[in-house]
This record gives C-alpha cells, sequence and structure tokens, in this order.
C-alpha cells in the first residue's frame, strides 16, 4: 500500500495531542527553567525577574567543574557497566525456552517496581558493618572481621547499576530477539568460537542499539541524586545533589535554574557528539 | 524534631499536597457553619497529627474558633507560597508555625503583619528571645515550639557518655560521626565558635567565620555520614554503625525508651536550641482570632502540655510550668543552650553555602 503524504490539517490531526503534550509538559516547564537561570537572586528573600549572568558566572569556577565531572564520570561509568552485564546476559536470555524468559523479564520489570529510596536504605543494609554481607565473608573465614562497605564510591556504582540494570535488558531485549540467529549459526559453523562469534558477530551487529543503550542509561544515571547521598560520601555527590540544595534548601532557584541547565546542555552536546563519531564511523 | 525537619520531597508528597489543597478548597463550605474560624499552618505529618489531636479541640472548646489545620512543607517551600499569596491578597494559613530564618526572610517584605502584645497577655509568661521582632520594635512572631539538637552517642559502643562537643574533633572518633549536611540546619559553625572561641559572637566577621571553618574542616576525617534524611541516620545510630552524631534530643529519648542502646547528651556547652514562631500573614483579616490563637498557645500549661504530647521544648520560662524535672529533660536541659546565628543565614546565606559546600565536599 502506497503511504499518500498529508492533505489537510486534519491528516495532521493524529499530531496535535503528542505535540500538545510535549508542549505543555516539555517546552514550557524548561522554558520557564531557563527564563529563571537568568533572574537576579535576593538573598535573604526571593528572586526578582532580571537578566543577569551572575548565576551561570557562580557556575564557572573549578569547584562546579570538579562535581560535573565527577557526575559525568559517574553516569559514563554506569552505563558502561550496565551494558557489559546486560549484553551477555540479555543474549543467553533470549536463548532460553519462552517459558523461562517469561520469567525471567516478570522478575526484571519487578525490580522497577522499587524506589530509588527502598534501594539506596537495601544497599546501605546490605554494605552495612553490622548486618552487612561483610558478616558472611567472616563466616565463612574469607575475612577477619566484618568492614563497612559503605559510604563508598563502589557501594553508588553498585546501587545505581542496580537500578538502571532492568532498564538496559529492557532496552537490548528486543533487538537481540530480533537478531537474525543464522547469524550466529553461520559463524559457528565456520569454526568460530562462541565467544569469538559473540564479540565479532553478535557485537557489531548490535552496534546501533549498544549505543542509544549506552546513551539511555548514561542520561537515566545522570539525574541520580538520592542513591549518591545515601550510599555516598560528599566527594561522590552528583550535580543534581547540589541543585537540590540550592532550590529546595536555599530557595535560589535563579541559581538551581542555571546549573540545570547547564547540565542539560552538557548532555545533549555529549550525546550529539557521540551520536557524530557513531555516524563518521559508518562511512568509514 | 523527627518529621517536621524532614525536608525530602518525594513525588508522592507532592502527590500528597495536591489532594490536600483540594481537600482546603473543599473546605470553606463546612466551615461557613461555624462562626469564627482560624486557618493554622503546621508542618504536616506527625507534627499536625499531635496539634490536632492534643491542641486544636481544645483550643475550639475554649473560644469558640474552630482551627482548620493546613499540613505545611518543611523548608522554604511554604514561605514562598504565602509570599506569592500574600501578593494576591490571598492567606492558604492566616496564622503560620514559621522558622527562624523564614521568619527573617518574610521580614525583608513585611509579610508578617505585626502583633499587639496588649492583645496577647501570655506573651509575658515568654523568655525574650522567643518574640521575634522587627528591626523598628514591633512584634513580628512569637514562640510556638523549640526543639534541642544535642550531641547523641550508641550506649554500646561508648559505655561514657561524652561531655563536650570536642568529642567530635577526637581523633579516637575517626570515621564514626553522623552530622547533618546543611550549614542552614546542623548550626555547626555555632557549635565550633561555642566549643573553641567561646561563644556565637566569634562569627560576627568573615575572619571569625573563616577560622570556624578552619577548625571544622578537622571534623571531616572523623564524619562518616553527612545526613539530609534523618531517618538515614536514626537507624545507623540505633544499630551502632554510626555510634556518635547531632541528633534531636526528643526523638533520641523517644528510642531510648524503646529499648535502643542511644542516648543523648547535653554538652557542657549546651544544645542547640531551634525553634519555631506563629506569625500571621499580612493577607489574613482574621486579626482577632489570631491574637487570641497565640495568646492561648502562650500559656504555660498549654506548653506544657506540648512538651508532654508532642515532645518540644517550651517556650515559655521555666518557673511557670508545672513539669516535673524528669518531664523537663525529656525536652529540655537548664544549661545555657547555643542559639543559632540566624542572621547570618539571610544576609550572608549564598556565600556560607558555598564556603561550606566547598569544605564537606572538596
Amino acid at each position: 500500500m502506497k503511504r499518500e503524504p498529508p492533505q489537510s490539517i486534519a491528516d495532521y490531526g493524529p499530531l496535535f495531542f503528542p505535540a500538545g503534550m510535549l508542549l505543555i509538559f516539555f517546552v514550557v516547564p524548561f522554558g520557564t527553567m531557563i527564563a529563571v537561570s537568568f533572574f537576579q537572586r535576593q538573598e535573604g528573600g526571593f528572586y526578582t525577574p532580571a537578566f543577569v549572568f551572575s548565576n551561570y558566572e557562580r557556575f564557572l569556577t573549578a569547584f562546579f567543574g570538579g562535581v560535573l565531572g565527577f557526575s559525568l564520570m559517574l553516569a559514563v561509568t554506569v552505563a558502561i557497566c550496565c551494558v557489559v552485564l546486560a549484553l551477555p546476559f540479555t543474549y543467553l536470555l533470549s536463548r532460553l525456552t519462552r517459558r523461562l524468559q517469561v520469567i525471567w523479564l516478570v522478575g526484571l520489570l519487578s525490580v522497577l517496581s522499587l524506589s530509588e529510596v527502598i534501594i539506596g536504605f537495601a544497599w546501605s543494609t546490605l554494605l552495612s558493618r553490622t548486618a552487612g554481607l561483610s558478616n558472611l565473608l567472616v563466616k565463612i573465614g574469607l575475612l577477619e572481621q566484618p568492614v563497612a562497605l559503605f559510604p563508598s564510591f563502589g557501594a553508588v556504582l553498585t546501587g545505581m547499576v542496580y537500578q538502571a540494570l532492568p532498564y538496559t535488558i529492557l532496552v537490548l531485549y528486543p533487538a537481540i530477539v530480533r537478531l537474525d540467529p543464522t547469524l550466529m549459526e553461520a559463524a559457528r559453523t565456520l569454526g568460530s568460537s562462541p565467544i569469538r562469534a559473540f564479540f565479532n558477530v553478535l557485537v557489531p551487529a548490535l552496534r546501533n542499539t549498544i549505543m542509544a543503550t549506552l546513551i539511555m542509561v548514561f542520561i537515566f544515571a545522570l539525574g541520580s541524586y538520592l542513591l549518591p547521598q545515601i550510599l555516598g560520601r560528599p566527594q561522590h555527590w552528583t550535580l543534581s545533589v547540589l541543585i537540590t540544595d540550592q532550590a529546595i534548601y536555599q530557595s535560589n532557584m535563579p541559581f538551581a535554574a542555571a546549573m540545570a541547565v547547564f547540565l542539560v546542555l552538557v548532555t545533549l552536546g555529549l550525546v550529539a557528539l557521540t551520536l557524530l563519531i557513531g555516524r563518521k564511523g559508518e562511512k568509514a | 524534631m523527627d518529621t517536621f525537619l524532614k525536608k525530602s520531597i518525594s513525588r508522592r508528597t507532592v502527590l500528597g499536597a495536591g489532594v490536600m489543597g483540594a481537600a482546603v478548597l473543599a473546605m470553606p463550605n463546612i466551615l461557613r457553619a461555624q462562626d469564627k474560624s482560624l486557618k493554622v499552618g503546621v508542618y504536616g505529618g506527625y507534627f499536625k497529627d499531635s496539634f490536632d489531636k492534643n491542641i486544636f479541640p481544645e483550643f475550639t472548646k475554649a473560644t469558640g474558633i474552630a482551627v482548620e489545620s493546613v499540613a505545611e512543607p518543611t523548608g522554604e517551600a511554604w514561605l514562598v507560597q504565602l509570599e506569592q499569596a500574600a501578593k494576591a491578597g490571598a492567606a492558604p494559613a492566616d496564622v503560620s508555625m514559621m522558622s527562624q530564618v523564614a521568619m527573617l526572610k518574610g521580614q525583608t517584605t513585611k509579610l508578617w503583619t505585626p502583633l499587639d502584645l496588649a492583645k496577647i497577655p501570655n506573651s509575658k509568661n515568654l523568655i525574650d528571645r522567643f518574640v521575634n521582632k522587627y528591626p523598628d520594635g514591633s512584634v513580628a512572631g512569637i514562640g510556638a515550639v523549640s526543639w534541642y539538637i544535642t550531641l547523641v552517642t550508641n550506649t554500646d559502643v561508648y559505655k561514657e557518655a561524652p561531655t563536650s562537643w570536642a568529642a567530635f574533633w577526637d581523633k579516637a572518633n575517626a570515621d564514626k560521626l553522623g552530622l547533618l549536611a546543611l550549614v542552614s540546619n546542623s548550626f555547626l559553625l555555632e557549635i565550633t565558635a561555642k566549643t573553641f572561641f567561646g561563644s556565637t559572637n566569634a562569627l560576627d566577621t568573615e575572619e571569625g567565620l573563616l577560622k570556624a571553618f578552619d577548625k571544622l574542616a578537622e571534623v571531616k576525617p572523623n564524619v562518616r555520614l553527612w545526613y539530609r534524611d534523618e531517618a538515614q541516620f536514626e537507624q545507623s545510630l540505633k544499630s551502632g554503625e554510626i555510634p556518635m552524631g547531632q541528633y534531636y534530643h526528643d526523638v533520641t529519648g523517644l528510642a531510648a525508651s524503646e529499648g535502643h542502646p542511644v542516648r543523648s547528651t547535653f554538652p557542657k556547652e549546651g544544645g542547640v536550641q531551634d525553634s519555631g514562631c506563629w506569625a500571621l500573614s499580612r493577607a489574613s483579616k482574621k486579626v482577632d482570632e489570631a491574637h487570641i490563637f497565640i495568646d492561648y498557645m502562650s500559656q504555660p500549661a498549654i506548653q506544657a502540655t506540648l512538651s508532654r504530647k508532642v515532645g518540644t521544648s517550651p517556650t515559655v520560662k521555666r518557673e511557670l510550668l508545672d513539669l516535673s524535672d524528669k518531664e523537663f529533660a525529656a525536652v529540655s536541659s537548664d544549661i545555657e543552650p547555643i542559639i543559632p546565628r540566624y542572621d547570618l543565614y539571610t544576609t550572608k546565606s549564598d556565600w556560607l553555602n558555598q564556603k561550606w559546600t566547598e569544605l564537606i565536599v572538596g
């Protein structure tokens, strides 16, 4: 069937609803935030409409640069860990029987029902000295005495990977299931070991999916602000934590907005860069 | 206090507030049946529930004024809402309980109707510092309740109670402390100044503040947790995971009475006494009712009830109260308290916040 290009306004009708939603729930709030980021902060009070750059100036220091750098590094690390763990897992999952796959997927989906707070507190208990996993290690003689494994960078990373892993698997799953199984069979027939086939055939075939997944997990992890607080020390706090401090505790909306705008711009820039590099790589 | 300083806002809270807002909008129809009424803002959760149960019904019985309590969010969100509503001539609550910093910020925009002490005879019962005044001497607010932040320890780990805030600086306590994460709610600068530089007057100058920051930096290696959420620290204190820190006196006492191995100590330099004021929005038309309400709340008997039922420290003078020594000790102490330098959090708030964040994050 040939698709007709839209002829009248009515043909565009189905677009109005999503466009309206996007306008109301994204464009308007984001526009407001950009506007507020240029407002004048009144110390000891609120803010007044103005057009000043002082909020951005305050952000442009080595201190906030360091925090931003850490947030980006953390998000990238989480994204890489998630994909490295999820890719082989999802591939093995796709080779199970339908019934087992459903059980696994339901289990993964149920993890999504946990709130960030519950995940944070659960991991802080698991990693504690008094009740945590290290007590098990002492029981089986691997450790002298129980140790506290949080707050630390490892704890933050563990919590965030745990939280993002189900999303990663759910994004990778359809692509891997749809992948032509004969590709792997051909590789095996031609004498490739399973591991070699996985890296030389499956991974390149899923290049775009993997890239998209990395970007999705990266952005997901960048917004995290509860887990770094619960499982990390202050040097592991992300920019989102500082934004919350400014907005809620200091009622410094202009500065909070400026930081948020900056974070969004840097994120978009990085995503664009990644896609650009990806496209160049394809041409080559 | 436990619940009303809980400042993290979840999506659920926002939804809850929305539902509550709708309920409040539906309320006036019911209230018209009553002749006189007053909308009173108190911190939502445990605090509002206690007031609804123990205080407001008695007030209505005594004065014939119906109270509609409004759950206010903590932090400064409520101040922002009151301010914006007042600009539009509306008052989401007539009288609200406000933190000291919020009182000062509201003063800058003349948000609070000056109160007439002649109509609040019980105000003479109050300890002087609980009368919040405009620079011109008119009264902006009257102390509602107060509470203490003290030095808390796990009794299994520390057999002897520490006697001074200096214990935070003790090298033996490396990686053992839980402290509040914000400059404006931990009051650690005041604690440092009182413990090492004699009094909080040491914070008058920028030089003095920097000295306090330097001294405070020495505490950093001892801190395991900088907490925003009280539940996080309370749990760790009870289990001994983080055996020392600063926390709310009343909540710690409650936990100890439930059998947890924790204790709250008033150090010899004093506990930190924070407080909330009753303040009347300039948009409110219920000026007379508000004065009657504030007067009623300033009675020694009511303050004693608050101490017994809600766990707050009284704002009226000790000798007027019929609290037993044990009841008084459960909520307060005779040791001269450290009073936070609220003025700093309005005049220098951004500078302090920046220095503080650099201190603990850097």
